[in-house]
């Protein structure tokens, strides 16, 4: 014990020897933060509005409301999972269709979804854009625009296909022209919700269902979650 | 005794009521033989029908989402116009069919009119034909709503058309003679569209 508070000024003057020097070296520089995340958008367009109601469901819904809705869904399910949303319309209001294209584009989006419903066919409908793959260039016509993007749209429709088939719904892929979307500079992707259709082409679920779209809602924020990683990936 | 002016206004009018027969008694003779030249150049035959043709529909299906070629045996006019406005009418005769799995109404006489036009520069094919389509607005009116059922409905009439007239390589549509943006809400009218992009899927989902 006594040794020991012998040892006492040896270890201080020590101590103020050495302390001096190591305040003098140089900073260990400490590992930089890693880069923050690029900020990933989501673009959800629900299709007609206002004056424009879309087709007129078997249920007596509108199409107009019907995309309303499941537009709603989807953006509450991506918000939750940090997803940046940018919506074209939020009440039942008329918005042109290069104005929703203007805004898709504004937001420099990583996936565009425009929502549809239609009472013909079964099951998930996903169109591409028929427009030729094109490569990207400095400036584009405005009515094309989506041909840049082509590419990168049709591996969209594939995650979106492979997440509602996981989910159990009846999926169709395909290709069109739709004004809105031709003028997307995004990956975008034309989502229309037919009724759910057992085997004996029998009517299970409207596109109207709450149930329905809370199931279809979930498969596509799944795909959108697993486009994302996949977006960030080198 | 009658007098003098009496028998002058009775000549007269004698020899005016004998024109006037004369001049009906030709008239009659006219009209009858106008009558005996217009019996003489009506057919004595019946029109001649054009022979049954093989040509092939490529008709849409809503359940499988396909465009599914379908070989129908038709009379078929010779002329390139008239026999792509009777495929097309043939083609939405299937549609409008109560038994139709792509039901859109309006049948036939839903295709006012088909024009071939030369491509011109737009194909390096010289031989390459645009066709304009004319739709009538009740059928654009009445057609169902949705991607899918106006997807199909205007490729199915492309690749028809590009079955049956393999030099038709872009289609254009107007409805009423003017051009309209979409179908029916959703698919573009104001585009053209390439026949090779309307390629029947054989009952498989594209």
């Amino acid at each position: 014990m006594d040794s020991a508070w012998r040892k006492t000024p040896f270890l201080a003057a020590a101590l103020a020897l050495t302390l001096p020097c190591v305040a003098q070296q140089p900073p260990v520089p400490s590992p930089a933060p890693p880069p923050p995340a690029p900020r990933f958008v989501v673009v959800l367009d629900a299709a007609h509005g206002g004056d424009d109601t879309g087709a007129h469901l078997d249920s007596g819904q509108l199409e107009k409301a019907v995309n309303l809705t499941l537009n709603v869904r989807l953006r509450s399910l991506l918000s939750a999972r940090g997803i940046q949303v940018v919506t074209t319309r939020e009440s039942d209001s008329s918005v042109a269709l290069d104005k929703r294209a203007e805004i898709a584009n504004h937001a420099k989006a990583g996936a565009c979804l425009s929502l549809h419903a239609s009472e013909s066919g079964a099951g998930i409908h996903l169109f591409a854009s028929s427009l030729p793959p094109a490569q990207p260039a400095r400036f584009t016509a405005w009515k094309t625009a989506q041909a840049a993007s082509v590419t990168r749209s049709l591996a969209l429709a594939g995650i979106l296909n492979s997440a509602l088939a996981h989910a159990g719904f009846n999926v169709t892929l395909g290709r069109t022209a739709l004004p809105a979307v031709d003028s997307m500079t995004c990956p975008a992707i034309a989502v229309e919700i037919a009724p759910e259709r057992g085997d004996d082409n029998k009517i299970l679920s409207e596109p109207d269902n709450p149930d329905y779209q809370a199931r279809v809602a979930l498969a596509l924020a799944a795909a959108i979650v697993q486009w994302r990683s996949e977006a960030r990936q080198p | 005794m009658i007098p003098r002016y009496q028998k002058i206004l009775f000549v007269i009018l004698l020899i005016a009521s004998l024109a006037m027969g004369v001049v009906l008694w030709q008239l009659r003779q006219r009209a009858h033989r106008r009558l005996l030249a217009g019996q003489a150049s009506a057919p004595t035959q019946a029109p001649e029908v054009a022979p049954a043709e093989q040509a092939t529909l490529v008709a849409a299906n809503d359940a499988e989402n396909a465009l599914i070629p379908q070989i129908r045996s038709l009379p078929l006019p010779a002329d390139p116009g008239a026999r792509a406005r009777a495929l097309l009418g043939r083609l939405l005769d299937l549609y409008a069919a109560p038994d139709a799995v792509h039901p859109v109404g309006g049948g036939a006489t839903s295709v006012a009119q088909v024009f071939l036009l030369p491509a011109g520069k737009s194909s390096p094919d010289p031989n390459a034909q645009v066709a304009v389509v004319n739709l009538t607005g009740t059928f654009a009116a009445s057609h169902p709503s949705g991607i899918e059922t106006e997807t199909l409905t205007v490729l199915s009439i492309c690749g028809t058309l590009r079955a049956n007239l393999p030099n038709v390589t872009q289609v254009r549509f107007l409805v009423d003679g003017q051009p309209r943006p979409t179908l029916a809400g959703h698919a573009d009218l104001t585009r053209t569209y390439l026949t090779a992009e309307a390629v029947p899927t054989e009952g498989n989902k594209p």
